[in-house]
């Protein structure tokens, strides 16, 4: 399985909420209470105001993507099998931004400015990773 | 010039490569001796009067990217008072440029030595672009198959088309010029010449970049030595004076870089100028980091010679090309002379080359004043160094 070869996260103290999350089909991202911004990635304290008051809120899922790579020459041997594939920055509601695929299209219709919406994708019992498709009106 | 005399390079070496690799199956330890020598020959020192050391590259002992100083120093018989291996990506040694001035400026060391080498065409790929593990803040993007670095320079170079409209036969002028320049370097080596059809058609790699918007692969060792005002009397080569240095970074994942489309070369240039004391229409010739085509055109709207969103119109017509009115990139850059994985030092050997008048046929006419930039990681660290000759 293509699946299990590519490099899969390394659960650790800044991100086992965030995975617990995807694992159950939420975004959690990081808002300060001081300073009121969101976060991403999560981490020990707000990169804005270096509070250490942060709180889990789950992100609407929804997005506009920033920019994308459509990929031809993968560096790791999982992907090959892969191409051509989305690569995207996708800036979620919240005012944060992310890395994932777009799928659900062809990659030839992907465009920056484009609204997304998440999708949750198991890889195995731990992990489920986020990604993006067009939000279909 | 009335610019303070801080510090100056009066060193320089490298080493010859055939088809990208350096001869005789040559270890990274050896051609980094070499190159080490030739620039104190070059500058008429020796060994003993090295007091400060510098380095850093990917290869190391016991793992990738390790005490470089200490291994290096070790290898060569030096025991330095001053050292610093500051790793930022392929900038670091315009970092190390700038923090041997300061040392000398403080007085912690009079001689300092800069070295890298790089065996990654000839000997085993280590470390650089490679990165396959998922874990602290790359475990959010690693899974997602994004190639490194060609990816994040792929997704700066599609914002900057959103945003301003810039083109991909724009991105290849860059390339073709480049490979001009490469034409008058017989040390360069891709110098079969290219159209931006060529670019064009090379396979893509990662959208929207072309195999020829894209550096070399190649091994390559580089040395620089930089001294006191002092010690720069008695060298053998006139000194090239470092009169002005700055260096900032962003970010390190690409999803955390602010705005794709520039890069902190803004704030590393203006220190450089503001302590040069000079403006851009001073500088004579222009070497800045080509790890990609869209690498030059964030740099060179980054570091203010044209506006953010205009460098598409201003690299087009063969403009920074041999003949043109912006030399850049004068031995053939990254993208057709060599690329050993950390580039950077190897823009501070041609622009002194160039100060000293000593570049035979791609000699910019009575060059006084250089602007070097490197730019490290994922458009994440860039340093500049503002040098000029008396």
């Amino acid at each position: 399985m293509a699946n299990q070869q590519f490099p899969l996260p390394v659960i650790d103290g800044d991100s086992k909420i965030y995975w617990e999350g995807c694992k159950n089909n939420k975004l959690m991202i990081q808002k300060c209470e001081d300073c009121g911004q969101h976060i991403f990635y999560p981490r020990q304290l707000c990169p804005h105001c270096m509070s250490e008051n942060l709180a889990w809120v789950e992100s609407s899922g929804k997005g506009t993507i920033y920019s994308y790579t459509v990929v031809h020459r993968p560096r790791h041997p999982a992907f090959m099998d892969k191409v051509p594939y989305v690569v995207a920055l996708i800036t979620l509601e919240e005012g944060v931004r992310m890395m994932s695929n777009i799928i659900n299209i062809d990659v030839d219709q992907v465009r920056c400015g484009m609204p997304v919406e998440v999708v949750f994708e198991p890889i195995n019992d731990e992990i489920t990773l986020p990604k993006f498709q067009p939000i279909r009106s | 010039m009335s610019q303070k005399r801080l510090a100056a390079i009066v060193g320089v070496g490298d080493v010859e490569l055939e088809n990208g690799k350096v001869p005789g199956g040559l270890s990274v330890l050896q051609i980094q001796a070499i190159a080490a020598k030739r620039a104190l020959e070059d500058a008429g020192l020796k060994k003993d009067d090295v007091d400060g050391f510098f380095s850093a590259g990917f290869w190391g002992i016991p793992g990738n990217g390790l005490f470089p100083t200490l291994s290096v120093a070790e290898y060569l018989g030096i025991q330095p008072k001053f050292t610093d291996s500051t790793q930022i990506g392929g900038s670091s040694f315009e970092a190390h440029v700038g923090h041997a001035v300061a040392a000398i400026q403080a007085g912690l060391c009079e001689v300092a030595l800069i070295v890298y080498g790089s065996t990654q065409r000839s000997g085993v790929r280590q470390g650089g672009g490679g990165n396959i593990q998922a874990e602290y803040m790359s475990q959010y993007e690693t899974p997602y198959g994004l190639p490194l670095p060609v990816g994040s320079y792929a997704l700066a170079a599609q914002r900057h088309m959103y945003q301003y409209g810039t083109t991909s036969e724009q991105l290849a002028e860059i390339a073709v010029a480049t490979r001009k320049w490469a034409q008058l370097n017989p040390a360069a080596t891709m110098r079969e010449p290219i159209t931006i059809e060529d670019v064009l058609q090379s396979p893509m790699i990662s959208s929207p970049l072309h195999k020829l918007d894209c550096c070399l692969v190649t091994d390559g060792a580089g040395a620089i030595v930089v001294v006191s005002p002092e010690r720069a009397k008695d060298c053998r080569k006139r000194p090239i004076w470092v009169l002005g240095h700055g260096e900032a970074h962003s970010h390190m994942t690409i999803q955390s870089m602010p705005d794709l489309t520039i890069t902190s070369a803004v704030e590393s240039g203006k220190a450089a100028f503001e302590m040069a004391g000079v403006t851009h229409d001073d500088i004579d010739v222009v070497e800045v980091y080509d790890s990609f085509t869209i690498t030059v055109l964030l740099t060179l709207e980054s570091l203010g010679f044209c506006k953010p969103g205009e460098g598409g119109d201003f690299v087009s017509n063969q403009r920074t090309a041999p003949g043109g009115d912006f030399p850049l990139n004068t031995n053939g850059g990254g993208l057709s002379y060599a690329h050993p994985g950390m580039y950077g030092i190897f823009l501070l050997i041609e622009a002194v080359r160039q100060l000293r008048h000593e570049c035979g046929e791609r000699q910019v006419e009575d060059a006084q004043l250089a602007l070097v930039c490197g730019t490290g990681g994922y458009l994440a660290s860039t340093a500049v160094c503002i040098l000029g000759r008396d």
